[in-house]
Parts: structure tokens; sequence; C-alpha cells
């Protein structure tokens, strides 16, 4: 156990049980002692402590926040970060700081050391709270009739952008307002929500239009999770029903639909270079898609219901996996066998090699084996 | 005529034993001696090619007799192979049903698996299985519901002890549910009705789900049934529960055994089952007596039953915007006959 845990995907559990998934191992490990558990500690946000993603935070529904270190593959911290209601609705990390929110609306910034920290109060009925990928000073909030806000946090006194409610409909009733889910498309100032009336919404601060500029509907159940593809050209939504598609940002058009989820959808995370996305939810199945050619790539059952996930940002998981699988009697052998096979390649017509120049080119799926043969 | 008769018998199986015999040596000479006989017709002769009707009936008719015969020669053959050897017989073979061919489920409960037994621990139904709570259960129907939905709401209610059955009024699920809840019911029961049939339950937990959806068939009233007993007594009943493996079927299973109070009354001899079977969960309830030591009786006394699960959803009801546990999706789940979700 003390080894680093190599996990791919992190989830987090209506139990309270922080569970690392190897998807190369095939295995899942349980890194919370199943029998100190109580009710009420279930974890309801999860967020990388840094960029290496060498910590793992938990925002947990008793008021506290764990903190997983993934070298000593225990829980080093426990930080107290009580304050307004309801459980974390986000969780993120500002340059050592870090930042919770409530669902009675309370936004704040816990300084290591500091006492008087930093409250923004954001509105009441929050359903989610999302840290900017690019610009981390920032964040959006939103909930049940509240539209989305983005704050600043160098100026917490007035949202940057606060959204307006779409005019009203045809019967001139006020349009409710329940944002699920939101996400900052990447390389632009555009934010992505999805709501609980099943649209998907796209509104771009950076114009005047403080009212959506795209709306999607999808299906007709609520929208519970989203996550914006790395290119920034799709998002992928689920909703309560265990559905779940990738929408294209610029038509709206519905690209493609990723089957298999029996339960309402709670997290969905895109990795992020390969066309890679992990869903988890209520039917206790991790899966991971490829959302390019919808399949089903792995199916992992958790045993309890899930409610958030990380999944790492590691490119190339086969070889790092290979590389500390593999023993080093074994690795010699191997190289024999690579050894012979490159005579093999030698041997083979030009024809040949182009083609496989051009796989290269187009960048192969696999490059474990040109690896191999380096090391 | 008495002498005459085993004779007649004898020569009777000495006839049959010569063709037995023929039989035998065609089978042990193999292909090359059965060649000549089939070599009569041509080689893709079917019977259904003979012309004559009346002519194809009848060699159909003796072809399925020489079929039945051989058929039954082979297990007497058997028999008296498994006699003959005794003890030392190898076991029958069991017969393949889909339930033993069965799709592993990787969901299935290990009974001594930690983090189940904490999920279940801590799930909605914790508190009857910890004994705080005694079950009090409000049946209802949808919307005017006729005849049989309603005698059989009320069959239902015998079979349940610690309930209620009430005329809904037109009113809203949604409103219902509060009022229930401040009445300290455990459980809601709606009856839904289409054309006089019963035809789906609505099954909530109280006070905060889950809510699971039956379709519901093959309900059979009391005044129905052939061989009925006498009217159910009020004891409280006890409860099987058969079949519910998967993790799912565990919730579903709690959730039934959730309806009955703790402590059953053994004088009242009575049973309520709930036994699912490639996921059509079957309700009976019976009179059982114990007529010797050996031997029980039992009696059905109706109503009767049949539930399939169509959603199980998180919360108390609400369809719109309640976030659901497990949804059958027809054309996704149901790839294979082998496979079950309960």
């Amino acid at each position: 156990m003390a080894a680093p845990a190599r996990n791919h995907v992190w989830v987090g559990t209506e139990t309270g049980i922080l569970k690392g998934i190897n998807l190369q191992k095939r295995q899942a490990i349980n890194y919370t002692d199943v029998g100190s558990l109580t009710k009420g500690q279930e974890v309801t946000a999860m967020c990388w402590g840094d960029p290496q993603e060498s910590e793992v935070f938990l925002g947990c529904g008793d008021g506290t926040v764990r903190v997983f270190s993934n070298e000593k593959s225990k829980f080093t911290e426990i930080h107290e970060c009580r304050g307004g209601e309801g459980t974390f609705k986000g969780l993120a990390v500002v340059d050592n700081a870090l930042v919770t929110c409530v669902e009675s609306g309370l936004l704040k910034v816990w300084k290591a050391g500091e006492f008087d920290s930093l409250e923004v109060q954001v509105g009441a009925g929050i359903e989610k709270m999302r840290q900017c990928e690019t610009q981390n000073q920032r964040f959006g909030t939103g909930g049940k009739e509240n539209d989305l806000k983005i704050w600043d946090l160098e100026r917490p006194e007035e949202p940057v952008f606060r959204a307006k409610n779409l005019r009203n409909d045809w019967l001139d009733l006020r349009v409710p307002v329940w944002i699920k889910d939101l996400g900052f498309i990447p390389g632009s100032e555009k934010i992505v929500t999805c709501t609980g009336h099943h649209q998907v919404r796209i509104y771009d601060p950076s114009s005047p239009q403080r009212r959506p500029v795209l709306e999607v509907l999808y299906e007709e159940d609520p929208l519970t999770a989203l996550s914006i593809t790395p290119d920034g050209r799709s998002v992928i939504v689920g909703n309560s029903h265990g559905n779940m598609a990738v929408i294209d940002l610029r038509k709206g058009r519905l690209l493609c639909a990723l089957k298999g989820s029996a339960g309402s959808i709670r997290s969905i995370q895109c990795h992020s270079s390969m066309p890679i996305v992990a869903s988890c939810g209520l039917d206790r199945f991790l899966r991971i898609h490829n959302y390019e050619n919808k399949e089903l790539q792995h199916k992992v059952y958790l045993k309890s219901r899930l409610n958030c996930l990380l999944l790492t940002s590691r490119d190339k998981w086969e070889e790092d996996d290979v590389t500390s699988a593999a023993e080093q009697d074994v690795k010699e052998e191997e190289d024999e066998v690579w050894d012979n096979m490159e005579t093999v390649v030698d041997k083979t017509s030009k024809k040949r090699q182009g083609v496989q120049i051009r796989a290269l080119e187009a960048g192969t799926k696999n490059p474990t084996r040109k690896k191999k043969k380096c090391a | 005529m008495a002498e005459n008769g085993p004779q007649a018998k004898k020569q009777k199986k000495m006839k049959n034993k010569p063709e037995v015999e023929e039989t035998d040596v065609a089978e042990a000479a193999g292909p090359s001696a059965e060649q000549p006989q089939a070599a009569q017709f041509p080689p893709t002769f079917s019977l259904s090619e003979i012309k004559n009707k009346q002519r194809r009936q009848f060699m159909f008719m003796r072809l399925k007799q020489e079929k039945r015969k051989e058929k039954l020669a082979l297990r007497k053959k058997r028999k008296k192979e498994r006699a003959a050897l005794g003890d030392k017989a190898p076991p029958k073979p069991v017969p393949k049903t889909i339930e033993n061919q069965r799709v592993y489920d990787e969901t299935t409960v290990d009974p001594a698996d930690e983090e189940v037994a904490l999920d279940e621990a801590i799930d909605e139904f914790a508190p009857y299985f910890n004994k705080q709570t005694t079950p009090k259960i409000l049946i209802t129907t949808s919307d005017r519901p006729r005849g049989r939905t309603v005698r059989f709401t009320e069959q239902l209610s015998s079979v349940i002890p610690n309930s209620d059955v009430y005329y809904r009024r037109g009113l809203a699920l949604k409103k219902v549910i509060p009022q229930c809840i401040s009445r300290d019911y455990t459980d809601l029961i709606i009856i839904n009705e289409d054309r006089k049939v019963p035809n789906g339950l609505v099954f909530c937990h109280l006070p905060d789900g889950p809510t699971a959806h039956f379709k519901m068939s093959n309900v059979r009233l009391r005044k129905e049934m052939k061989r009925k007993g006498k009217e159910p007594t009020e004891h409280k009943p006890e409860v099987i529960l058969n079949n519910f493996t998967t993790r799912l079927g565990h919730s579903i299973g709690r959730m039934f055994a959730s309806l009955y109070p703790h402590d059953p009354q053994f004088t009242g001899r009575q049973v309520a089952t709930f036994h699912n079977q490639r996921d059509y969960i079957f309700f009976r309830y019976h009179r059982y007596i114990f007529k010797s030591e050996k031997k029980v009786g039992i009696q059905e006394l109706g109503p009767r039953f049949t539930l399939k699960l169509r959603s199980l959803q998180k919360g108390t009801f609400d369809s719109k915007y309640g976030e659901y546990e497990w949804v059958h999706k027809r054309h996704e789940m149901d790839t294979s006959r082998r496979k079950f979700h309960l």
C-alpha cells in the first residue's frame, strides 16, 4: 500500500468511500475504511489538490474536507470547513487556498493558517460550483432559481457575469431556472450549463448579450451532469434516466448517444487529451466510453452508489502501466522478442513501410511497441 | 385362453426381440449396414413429398409411432442400465433451463461483503430493519377505480397487516405523500388500472423513498381461485423472499420485507411469498398445516398476482424530476434471454 497509487479514476461514493480504479489491472481499491463510516458522510465533491494530481480533496457530507495523498496512498489531513447549510456543491484549489461552496450559497476561501476567510454569498439553492481551468480565480455558480453567475476572487463583491433569464414563454409565463451543472469551454470565454428542464445552454460573457446564445433540448428528463470535450467543440451530458449524449456546441446538434447506463448519471468527466469519457451514477457502475466511436471500453461494478469522479489527465495509460507492471526479467525476454521482430520489419517491402509511416503520422493509438524498442 | 395369453405374449416378445437385435446389429455395424435401407428413397426424401393425402397421413402416423417406440425403448434401456449399476450409477444430468444457464451478473451480492452491508445499514430501510419503525401502509388506486380493482385493494389490505385502503379522490400523489408522512405511514401502494384490469403498481417507501414502479399482471382475486381456503385471519403472516440475489434484487427484496411487521404470529400459520423467477415476482398467500412430522399441507388464500420491475427511483414519487436508480431499458438490456436483473 505504501507504493504510490497509480489509479486512472478516483470515485467518491454515497456511502463515503473513496475508491481508486486501475483500469489496466482491472482492480478497484477502497481507500476508506468501510467499518468506520456512518450515515451522512457521503462524498459530494472532489477535486485535485495540485496540477500534478498527487492529492485528492474530498468534500464529505459532514462538512469536512479530507485530503488523500496519492504518494502515501492514505488520508493525510482533515479540514473542518463548516459554514452555511447543506452539503458541498463544489470544491476547488486556488494557489494553496481551498474554495468550498455549499448548498445554501456560501462560497468560502480557506487559506492555510488564516482564520478570517473570504466569504461570498452567491445565492441560495446552489447545485454546482465550478472553477475555470484557465483562469483559476474564476468560479461559476448556479442552482435552483439561481441563474448562472461568474465570480472573480479578486473582486468578490459583485459577480463578473450574471446571466439573464430567458424571455417569458408564449403564455407570458416566467421560464423556471434550474442549473444542474456547468462548465467553462477551454479556449474561449463561453460557458455551458445544463438544467433540470433538459436544456443545454451556452452563455457568452464577452458579448453584450446576457441571455444564452444557444439553447439545445436533450430528451425529456432532467440533465444531471456535463463535461466539455478537450477540443471545446462538444459537450457530453447525462440525465436522470441514465441517457448520455454528445452534443455539438457550434450548431447544437446531437452527435451521438453513449449507451449502457441504467440509472441516473451523477458525474461525467472527459480525458484531457484522449477521446475518452468516464461517467458514474446511481446504478453503481463506472463506465468509460470512447466518444468518437461510441464504444463502451470499461465497465466496473463498484458496489455503492457513486457521486463524483476524477479522471486522471495522464496520457498514455497503457504505457506507464506496462512499464510499472512488467518485471525486469520479463522485460529482457520481451526485448529479445522485439529484436526478432525488428528483423522482420526490415525485411518487409517498401510498400508496407510506407503504410507504417503513414500510420505513425496519423498518430497510432498504441505507441507502446515503438517506445519499447527505444528502451 | 388363459394359457394361451402368456404364450402369445412370449411370442410377441420373441418377435420383438429379434427386431431389437437387428437394430442393435445395424447400429453396431455402423453406417455401411444402414445404407442399403436408406437407398430405397431418394436422398432428400421427406414425407411431405407424398402427394396422396391419405397415404401421407398414414405414413406420418407410422413415423410418429416408430419414433415414440424408439424413444421409449431408449428410456427403458437407460433405466435398466441405471438399475444394473445400482449405487454406482452416474448422477442424472440436470436439465438445461434459462435460469441455470443464467448470464453471470457481477452485482450478485456476497453475504459477507462489508461494503454492501454498510450500504444497506445506512439506506432508507435501515430504520425498519433496526426495529425502530413498524410498517403502516396506505393502499390507494388510480382515479375512479372500477369493481375489480376496488376488490383487489380490499383483498390486498387483508393480506398486509396494518394497512388502510383509501379512495383516491382525484388527488395528486405529490399532495398525498406529505399527508401520509405526517400521519406516519411508512409505505404507499398505488394500484393502477386500465380498462378495469389492474396493470400497474407503484410502491413508495416513506418518508424518503425509494419508489419502485412495477408492471402488474395475472391478478387473480379470491373468488376466481380454485381450491382456496377460508378468508385469511388477522394474524401477522410470515414472509418468504425468494431469489433476490443481485444488488438491485436486494433493494427490492428489502422493500417488500419492510411491508410486514417483524414478529409474525405463528399461530396464524399464514405465509406471504414473494418469489422471483426470471425477473418476474410472484406473490402468493398461503396457510400451511403440519399434517405429520414429515408432511405439510398448504392451502392458497389469495389474492395472487405477478409483478415485473420497471424502474426504481430514488426519493419519493416524482416521475418527472426524480433521479432513477435503475430503469428497465428494453432494447438495451434485454439482449439475452438468459440475463436477469433481480
